[in-house]
């Protein structure tokens, strides 16, 4: 089904409210028509000096008219703009909806602002397309049924004209605007590239001596861009141009059919600006051509984010144990997990370590998404903190927190002298994914929450990132120490897991040792390495500083 | 908030605009010829075929004047489009060149987000304004005009009112637009908020999925969505008023000239052909200014690009050019204070640096250690004090040459959006592959990148592939390795590298300092091995200076 389709079915219950936006659209347009026809049936008709009265009707119509369509132009764009306001509301939901369901990894900020333009481009596609497109076809059917009411053979020529304004001329646009969106959108977006090197490496270009080349290569670009944009703009405007010229000619050929015809002369007058009218009525059609056209790979990506899957429960049952864990993030690519299994017994504390990329994450959020967040959870890898007060964000742990709970787990997680310290306390907004905080106390906010969220299995991926060393063992310490249940512990720190019931040692998506920090430093291998090479490294600081 | 139409600084800063803005203007005049040579025509035609006559010359006049008409639209967009192409090229050259000019520091920050935005596609907003609203910008004062000479020829008391009324079309717009447009600029705050609550929700959906709230948000962004639908429309009510209003003037206005002309007619006291020419060009007169102002505010972006990137560009002429070359010998900090906006990064510190050197940097971070690689690549002026090279002071120094005798390994290397040989041969660019794999082998890189698919000719950076922190760092090593400088300046990473990544890249660290003057910011301390000399910096001082293995 086509992404228009697709966005349309979406739209059905708003069905009559974009109708009624439609009507009222080439109701405007009509108006407009028939206010220039009437009137200039009201001069040619005056001008033989008929009784006032033969005018009143016609006199009345051009007022009515030119109120009319204002106040029609008015309501129409609220009608419009309520219903595609309306079907928005339902695509940002559903998009919603089925990206929640998509287990997928955290995107970049562009490519989020880019799902958020998408989700605009329908908004373009109903209503600088659909309803303007609708309207210009309506108008221009009308039109002609009109012009043969008067005389078959200006129809004839003023069908020519609406063939050309209404069909060729948007499909040249079509044409037009494609072939510039492919060639201008690779430069324009190599152009990006070079200002983000530019800027974002101007220290490295700098200290490298190599500014003057880079500048040199992105100044060409952009001399590139500006003599393509030139070349393809002459193009572009030939299609207003021809529409300019549809207009007048199909007017002068109406004239000089009706008047080969014998039509009236009164006649002659109204169908000669009845027909400018209506062409350029129809060019709007062309707009809508290259509106659409604009929008094709932005609704083609928000298509696919109409039919969200059904959200399923997950089990609120303590899990126990993970058996042969395999997971591919690519089919057919190398496992991220490779046959893993970790036992759960209730209350123990479980550290999980090993170099980067060694699938430490990936098992955490295989446990965590085995069963619901009240059996399973905690601090996963790339946590998010929202733009929202302190409270707000706290509250995703636990709904309903009271401030004694949420001033509890901020004391766990030693959070709890900044909030005292804020003079909104529990209400200060944190900015932008916690733009506003340090990247402390960031960390600590999220660790709270997992604080709060007090579940039978508690996850921590990396809880104490950010966070200077002996802050880091401090926070870790009291956050394990406050934990009724089992903990699985994700970290690159080894200090801390001396006490801890056991070890996995995760390398390749593989477990290549397990055991207690006390067997494992004692055998050769990764582990051991690693806290030799950790620990001379505090030690050799210690005395070096 | 009131803005200027035009902005006069493009004509000074962008010269080569001023022969499109020529051609503007006098396409303009052309237009309003050409409308009412057009009005003429068909005035014509049309008087002569309510007689039942086809008046030829006047229909070959008119499809004329429409053929003309149309060469105008095109002539405009072309002109419009060209100035727009232009324009762009130009500030694009100058903002990147501004950073060049000024300086890493300078962009460092938010700034180099804002700079990379405008010169790429930020700037493309003023295409609107181009060929949209400059073009009507001309119409609106030369179609008036000349419809307003064109009436009072044919009918001097129709081309009264005309006049008459015509201000009021920009009245009512700056009064009724002013209005829409402060309501707009309020509701516009928390639409964007409710329009940024949607981001955030989606990029924070992973964690709302591990708080099992993702049921309960979906409801939520559909209460938000529509929460945007009844504010978006309680603006869009008062905004769509004053175009309505308008319209209403520009109908009511020529109502005002059709009615006394159509009882002229009754009366005989005009010529049909006069009525007729009244009835087709008054509306001329309105349409342009509306149209203007309809388009004013889909321009508003691009006017507002064109301002940021004038202020970023700023006055061009501003780092005087400094040319003293530096000669190799010691560098030496004379009681050098740095401040900063947000506070004083280093403050009264000396030392000295001799040749052969292998200096390291410690203390907490914030400290000022990287301030102080940054005074000697000459990134950081000292706002008080000087950086002195073998005796040359480096505010005249010829820095370019300077850097030639530096390699610098920055805590985190900037990926260029090229191939992996490419972003390696950065500081080297005539080197051969050989010394690339050379590099790459001693930075203990190579295994890295013979896994790669498309090995050395892998595109990293923006769209392309990214690196690890430990990859990253030794990418940046290879290129200090590549670069084969006397001096190295080596920001050590505070990320976290897995043990194997960490010992490969100290072990290719080392190899570097070898037989170089060295300053090593340290985090770790194997790497203070490599040094001779360490240093402690706090709060911007400098507390400890001793050469290592002398008692603590």
């Amino acid at each position: 089904m086509s992404p228009e389709r697709r966005v349309l079915r979406l739209a059905r219950p708003y069905l009559g409210r974009l109708l009624l936006a439609g009507v009222l659209a080439a109701g405007t347009e009509l108006a407009g028509l028939a206010l220039m026809a009437t009137a200039t049936w009201l001069l040619i008709t005056a001008a033989g000096q008929p009784p006032v009265a033969a005018l009143t009707v016609a006199i009345v119509s051009v007022r009515a008219l030119a109120i009319g369509r204002g106040v029609l132009r008015y309501t129409e764009r609220l009608a419009g703009h309520d219903a595609v306001l309306r079907i928005i509301t339902e695509v940002r939901a559903r998009a919603f909806a089925t990206l929640a369901g998509r287990r997928e990894q955290a995107r970049s900020g562009d490519a989020l602002s880019r799902l958020v333009s998408d989700v605009d481009a329908v908004q373009d596609l109903l209503l600088r397309v659909l309803v303007p497109g609708a309207a210009a076809s309506a108008v221009g059917v009308l039109a002609l049924a009109g012009a043969t009411a008067i005389s078959l053979p200006a129809a004839l020529a003023l069908a020519g004209g609406l063939l050309v304004a209404g069909v060729a001329l948007p499909a040249a646009a079509t044409a037009l605007t494609r072939r510039t969106a492919d060639r201008v959108a690779p430069l324009r977006a190599a152009l990006a590239a070079d200002a983000i090197d530019l800027t974002h490496g101007a220290a490295d270009l700098a200290a490298f001596g190599a500014t003057g080349t880079a500048l040199d290569a992105a100044s060409g670009r952009a001399r590139e861009l500006a003599a393509l944009e030139r070349r393809l703009a002459a193009a572009g405007w030939a299609v207003d141009a021809a529409g300019v010229l549809i207009a007048g000619a199909t007017s002068a050929a109406v004239v000089a059919a009706a008047l080969s015809a014998s039509v009236d002369g009164v006649l002659v007058g109204v169908l000669a600006v009845g027909t400018l009218a209506a062409v350029e009525a129809s060019l709007a059609l062309v707009t809508a051509a290259r509106q659409h056209t604009e929008l094709r790979t932005g609704l083609r990506r928000v298509a696919d984010l109409l039919d969200p899957p059904p959200l399923e429960d997950r089990s609120g049952d303590t899990p126990t144990a993970l058996r042969d864990v395999t997971v591919r993030y690519r089919p057919g690519g190398p496992p991220a997990l490779d046959g893993v299994s970790l036992e759960l017994p209730p209350g123990h504390r479980i550290g999980i370590v090993g170099p980067s990329g060694a699938g430490k994450s990936t098992l955490l959020r295989v446990l965590a998404e085995s069963a619901a967040p009240s059996a399973v959870g905690g601090l996963l890898a790339d946590a998010h903190v929202f733009h929202a007060t302190v409270r707000e964000n706290l509250a995703l742990g636990r709904a309903g927190a009271t401030d004694d709970d949420l001033a509890a787990a901020c004391a766990t997680a030693g959070l709890l002298d900044w909030v005292r310290e804020q003079p909104d306390g529990w209400d200060t907004v944190v900015g932008e994914d916690g733009g506003q905080l340090s990247g402390g106390q960031r960390q600590r906010l999220a660790l709270a929450r997992a604080v709060l969220l007090d579940p039978a299995v508690l996850v921590l991926d990396e809880p104490t990132e950010g966070l200077d060393p002996s802050a880091a063992d401090r926070v870790l310490a009291a956050v394990v120490a406050s934990a009724r249940a089992t903990v699985v512990l994700v970290t690159h720190r080894l200090r801390g897991l001396a006490d801890f019931d056991h070890v996995v040692v995760l390398d390749n998506g593989r477990v290549v040792q397990q055991g207690r920090h006390a067997e494992l430093v004692e055998a050769p291998g990764w582990y051991r390495d690693q806290w030799l090479a950790q620990e001379t490294a505090e030690r050799g600081y210690l005395s070096a500083a | 908030m009131s803005r200027r139409p035009f902005d006069p600084r493009l004509l000074r800063r962008v010269p080569a605009t001023r022969r499109q803005f020529g051609a503007l203007g006098a396409l303009g005049i052309a237009a309003g010829v050409v409308v009412i040579a057009q009005a003429t025509a068909l005035a014509t035609l049309l008087a002569a075929a309510a007689d039942g006559r086809l008046d030829r010359p006047a229909l070959a006049a008119f499809v004329a004047a429409v053929a003309a008409r149309a060469g105008v639209v095109w002539g405009q967009g072309v002109v419009a489009a060209r100035a727009a192409a232009t324009v762009k090229a130009a500030l694009r050259t100058e903002l990147l060149g501004s950073v060049g000019a000024r300086g890493p520091a300078w962009v460092a920050g938010q700034r180099a987000g804002e700079i990379a935005t405008l010169a790429g596609r930020g700037l493309d907003a003023l295409d609107a304004y181009f060929t949209g609203y400059l073009p009507q910008l001309v119409l609106s004062v030369t179609v008036p005009v000349a419809v307003l000479a064109r009436l009072t020829f044919a009918d001097w008391s129709s081309a009264l009112i005309v006049a008459v009324t015509l201000p009021l079309i920009p009245i009512f717009g700056a009064l009724l637009g002013w209005q829409a447009q402060a309501a707009t600029e309020r509701q516009w705050r928390r639409l964007s908020m409710l329009g940024g609550h949607f981001l955030d929700m989606v990029a924070g959906l992973p964690t709302l999925r591990a708080f099992g709230r993702v049921r309960a948000q979906v409801e939520v962004v559909r209460r938000m969505a529509d929460g945007h639908r009844v504010a978006t429309m309680r603006t869009l009510r008062i905004a769509f008023l004053s175009g309505l209003a308008l319209e209403l003037v520009a109908t009511l206005s020529v109502a005002l000239v059709a009615v006394p002309v159509g009882l002229r007619l009754l009366s005989g006291g005009l010529t049909l052909q006069t009525a007729l020419l009244v009835l087709l060009l008054a509306p001329e007169a309105y349409l342009p200014l509306r149209a203007a102002g309809a388009k004013f505010h889909a321009s508003m972006e691009g006017l507002t690009a064109l301002n940021q990137s004038f202020a970023l560009i700023g006055d061009p002429s501003a780092r005087p050019s400094a040319t003293a070359s530096v000669p190799a010998g010691e560098i030496r900090l004379e009681r050098v204070t740095v401040e900063y906006e947000r506070g004083v990064a280093l403050r009264d510190v000396s030392l000295v640096i001799r040749p052969g050197e292998r200096v390291a940097l410690i203390g907490p971070s914030g400290a000022g250690k990287s301030t102080l690689l940054g005074l000697v690549l000459g990134f950081v002026t000292p706002t008080s004090g000087r950086v002195l090279v073998g005796g040359v002071d480096l505010a005249t120094a010829d820095l370019d040459g300077w850097r030639r005798q530096i390699a610098w390994v920055p805590q985190r290397a900037h990926l260029f959006a090229s191939s992996l040989a490419d972003n390696i041969r950065l500081g080297a660019p005539g080197a051969t592959d050989e010394q690339v794999r050379i590099a790459l082998k001693a930075a203990a890189l190579d295994e890295v990148v013979d896994a790669l698919p498309d090995g050395l000719d892998t595109v990293l950076g923006e769209r392309g592939h990214g690196l690890s922190s430990g990859q990253r760092q030794r990418l940046a090593l290879a290129r200090a390795f590549l670069r084969d400088a006397p001096i190295l300046l080596l920001d050590e990473p505070t990320a976290r590298l897995d043990a194997a990544s960490e010992a490969a890249v100290l072990a290719a660290t080392r190899k570097l300092v070898a037989g170089r003057t060295a300053l090593l910011v340290a985090h770790r301390p194997a790497l203070l091995a490599e040094a001779d000399r360490v240093i402690r910096v706090e709060g911007g001082r400098v507390t400890a200076d001793s050469p290592v293995g002398a008692p603590a």
